[in-house]
């Protein structure tokens, strides 16, 4: 089905698009229909500049698992890395 | 004599809901006609490349056939990206789509190929589209329902941008209704199918359903995932046959 059910959030940092590097303030997050990706339904992430307009995005589609691998990696590459850098 | 028959199809612009000015993609049988015309209102995801295909198989068929955009006011940009933030917007909003369908019928209406007769379809949210400017609009010869779920209050979602479920508007539909539905989806799911032939049933109205077994959400859609090659050759089948019994003279 295709909802407008859609997380958001703010956020400080860059990424870099088909025009190059750019700065992000926002991430939409939603569980839907993808656009590319061969799936039915994935986890769709859009980093977007809000501050520069919002049309601009890097857009990302994984299925449900890699999300969710993605998610446990992401919190072990923090912890390791914030104890790496403490030292 | 020509195997197949000939189409031309391009972008054109039209002046919208508000009078503000729209892309759409027209395409349209060759030769004087007349022809009988149809609107393509297109899914969440976006006017995107099969909604495109989409139009031109109707040409092909002999309808011309306008699919307005209807997130270009999110523009200008690649399409999937307006989209997407259409989408991070909750959406458009319900008068805003029903002007824009309203103009892109007295566009078709304008050629000098019309036959006058114009018709409906839409995938998805441009289903319930279609369903709700059937019951909004005076002027409809035939709609198609493909797929189109939230149409009950109590799907959810925006008041502000969707003020009126369209179910409550079954009452007001003068056109023949087709709907084709997939009974894997959740979204209609087979009881909102269910709902909506009671209401139409229970009003009185001219309406077909089709519901198929091993299809979800967006059969029709090739090279997708949903894609079920002999639902969405049936389903075609059906919406040609459809439209050329109720757009005909």
């Amino acid at each position: 089905m295709c909802t407008y059910i859609t997380e958001k959030t703010k956020l400080v940092g860059s990424a870099k698009g088909p025009k190059g590097w750019m700065r992000i303030d926002s991430a939409n997050i939603y569980f839907d229909h993808p656009f590319h990706a061969p799936l039915d339904h994935a986890l769709n992430i859009d980093f977007v500049g809000e501050a520069e307009g919002g049309r601009q995005r890097v857009a990302v589609e994984l299925s449900a698992e890699s999300a969710r691998a993605l998610i446990e990696k992401i919190q072990a590459a923090l912890a390791a890395g914030e104890e790496a850098h403490a030292t | 004599m020509s195997s197949y028959p000939g189409l031309t199809a391009e972008c054109v612009m039209f002046k919208g809901h508000n009078g503000d000015t729209v892309e759409a993609y027209y395409a349209k049988p060759s030769g004087k006609g007349p022809f009988p015309g149809v609107v393509l209102i297109h899914h969440a995801p976006g006017w995107d490349e099969w909604i495109t295909e989409a139009t031109r198989k109707l040409a092909h068929h002999g309808f011309a056939t306008i699919a307005p955009h209807l997130y270009h006011r999110d523009g200008p940009g690649n399409p999937d990206d307006i989209a997407a933030k259409a989408r991070a917007e909750g959406g458009v909003a319900d008068g805003q789509v029903i002007g824009d369908i309203a103009a892109a019928m007295a566009y078709l209406r304008a050629q000098p190929e019309a036959s006058g007769k114009v018709g409906l379809i839409g995938f998805c949210s441009g289903g319930r589209h279609a369903y709700l400017c059937a019951g909004s609009l005076s002027n409809v010869d035939a709609v198609v329902d493909c797929w189109g779920g939230n149409k009950f209050a109590d799907n959810k979602k925006d008041p502000a941008k969707r003020p009126i479920p369209p179910i409550e508007l079954t009452e007001k539909i003068t056109a023949p209704v087709l709907g084709l539905y997939g009974n894997d989806d959740k979204n209609p799911s087979p009881e909102d199918v269910n709902r909506t032939e009671e209401r139409l049933k229970k009003a009185g109205k001219n309406y077909e359903f089709h519901r198929y077994d091993g299809a979800g959400h967006g059969f029709f859609n090739a090279p997708k995932a949903p894609y079920r090659p002999e639902q969405a050759t049936d389903g075609w089948n059906k919406v040609f046959a459809f439209f050329k019994k109720h757009l005909s003279r």
